[in-house]
């Protein structure tokens, strides 16, 4: 094993995911701890120009047309190779839907551990310690680094994706791929997001719709408050999946990254997929009956209230206000 | 096609959540479980795919409180079959486990397809669907968000940040992890489970011994103390309602 530390560079047509400059800050934090080179893993066709403000020591680099979208099975492929052939201290991948659908099917090609939803490396005593997030971010569990190969999935929270860029781009290794010319997956096309006249990451007030709405009845209510603020309605997950809002509407790890000055945010419990879309909104107001939902420890008013008595309240009080 | 879906139960967030005394794990006297959502999303993609093409729907998961209720609610909703792995699961499993114990119960059932939920609610060590994939050596796609098929392949819509989807075509047998199924999972009434109860059977799947203590080395399991909560407004909703039209006119929205 080397001290080392790999980080698999996320990618979607033709530019760098976050998560991976948050994966690097993670890495040189890392190597703080343990000595070692943080090291980009590249895959992709034609995507050299991609590394340039990557904070990495190098980039190793794989390019071949198989890999030029994301593949399941060619990037597991691809890695498997590296990190056997080069033994990381540890590998980084996003818990995302790439770095998902293949950090748990190397730990098992590899035999190696895998810690799963880590959003902070830190030392504790000498031992290193990654500060993982479950249950929708109510728990966190500190688990112990084994001395050897290892695998990570990280999550945003715990690093800002500047502390991962660099002015000087590092030394890129170009090496050769695997055989990749029997792959099980592979992207026929991809089909673009359905436009609307309304991009909710441009929109400066958001009136956001959880699962406490109850029923697609409600989400009148909600419309007509978002409405009279001149602002839109946007939801969680669990309300596009029922159909009652449009995909382009969803906010979050699958959804839109929002940055509204107002986010007011109804019976939303605040699941770090849902989070991960709103950290950059000015100010987030959060309605719940729930006084534990994680959704309080990140805004900065709430309230513990019937949603629907409030929006009634509201819609009274906002007409009022604008005569 | 010969579709099976795992499933996995999981903590339920609405319940207040605490730590043992150990403080490396979640106090399970009173924990109450759910099935993991995405896993019912799995079932109801399975559910809808025999209703299109007539597929043949065996759901399998294991012993641990609860799951019984599960199982007969997917007879209720169609399920073919129900399987059940016997074995002490009470002290929770990681998917490493999960996955090397239910792999021989479903090669036996010789699946062209299996679903699992994308991710469930307390994975530390990976989720579950890859694991499966790479045990049974089989090609895994995730945040899959709907399936067809087209001779000996499943063309799956796979989900992307910013409402992006890929359509991929994979290899049958394939592991699909699914995010949503094409429409929200059904609701059943009591009366039909309990009369799935009476008709339906749960046959139990091969025995498994669990490995102790394997998979991630936890030192210490916490309830994350928050630096800056949100300050909480007092009062009924028509005092709340008047303080937040406050806000709004300070935060120059209104």
């Amino acid at each position: 094993m080397t001290n080392d530390i790999f980080v698999v560079i996320e990618h979607l047509r033709g530019s760098v995911s976050d998560i991976t400059y948050i994966m690097l800050a993670a890495a040189h934090d890392l190597v703080k701890e343990t000595g070692g080179r943080v090291i980009g893993i590249l895959l992709g066709n034609d995507a050299q120009g991609l590394i340039s403000n990557l904070a990495a020591d190098e980039v190793i680099y794989v390019d071949h047309p198989a890999l030029s979208d994301f593949s399941s099975d060619g990037y597991q492929r691809t890695l498997s190779n590296l990190i056997s052939e080069h033994q990381p201290r540890v590998a980084f991948f996003g818990n995302t839907t790439i770095g998902a659908d293949i950090a748990s099917v190397i730990s098992a090609r590899l035999g190696l551990q895998l810690i799963n939803s880590c959003q902070k490396i830190t030392s504790i005593n000498g031992r290193v310690i990654s500060v993982c997030q479950i249950c929708g971010g109510k728990i966190m569990v500190e688990v112990e680094l084994p001395d050897e190969n290892t695998l990570i999935t990280m999550i945003p929270g715990g690093y800002k994706s500047e502390e991962g860029q660099s002015d000087s781009p590092p030394k890129i290794n170009t090496v050769s791929p695997p055989e990749l010319d029997d792959l099980r997956t592979s992207l026929i096309q991809y089909i673009e997001p359905e436009e609307e006249d309304i991009d909710i990451a441009n929109e400066p007030i958001l009136i956001s719709v959880g699962r406490g709405i109850q029923t697609e009845d409600n989400i009148e209510l909600a419309e007509e408050l978002a409405e009279l603020m001149d602002g839109v309605l946007c939801a969680s997950r669990p309300i596009v999946d029922q159909g009652w809002l449009p995909t382009s509407r969803m906010v979050g790890k699958s959804g839109k990254r929002v940055k509204a000055k107002l986010y007011l945010a109804l019976g939303i419990s605040g699941a770090p997929e849902h989070v991960e879309g709103i950290t950059d909104c000015e100010t987030i107001i959060a309605i719940n009956t729930d006084p534990s939902a994680p959704i309080f420890d990140i805004a900065k008013y709430g309230a513990e209230v019937d949603l629907l008595d409030l929006v009634e309240e509201l819609i009274d009080l906002v007409e009022e206000a604008k005569g | 096609m010969n579709i099976v879906v795992v499933f996995k139960m999981v903590p339920d967030l609405v319940e207040e959540l605490s730590i043992d005394k150990g403080g490396k794990n979640l106090d399970r006297s009173w924990l109450r479980l759910i099935i993991n959502e995405f896993d019912d999303h799995a079932i109801e993609q399975a559910i809808l795919l025999k209703e299109q093409i007539g597929a043949h729907v065996t759901v399998v998961s294991y012993d641990i409180d609860g799951v019984d209720d599960v199982l007969f609610t997917a007879a209720a909703k169609e399920a073919d079959r129900l399987i059940k792995l016997p074995g002490d699961f009470k002290g929770g499993v990681n998917n490493h486990t999960l996955a090397r114990c239910i792999k021989k119960t479903i090669k036996e059932l010789q699946p062209d397809l299996i679903l699992t939920g994308v991710q469930g609610n307390d994975d530390l060590d990976g989720s579950l669907g890859p694991l499966l994939a790479e045990n049974l050596g089989l090609p895994y796609v995730g945040y899959v968000s709907g399936v067809q098929f087209s001779e000996n392949n499943a063309i799956v819509k796979k989900e992307f940040p910013g409402g992006l989807i890929a359509n991929m075509s994979v290899n049958l047998p394939a592991v699909l992890g699914i995010q949503a199924s094409e429409s929200p999972p059904r609701y059943v009434a009591v009366s039909k489970v309990r009369q799935a109860m009476k008709t339906a059977s749960i046959e139990e799947g091969e025995p498994v011994e669990l490995e102790p203590s394997s998979g991630p080395n936890i030192v210490r399991m916490y309830q994350p103390e928050v630096a800056q909560r949100a300050t909480m407004i007092e009062g009924d909703e028509e005092e709340i309602a008047i303080k937040l039209i406050e806000i709004f006119q300070e935060l120059g929205v209104l």
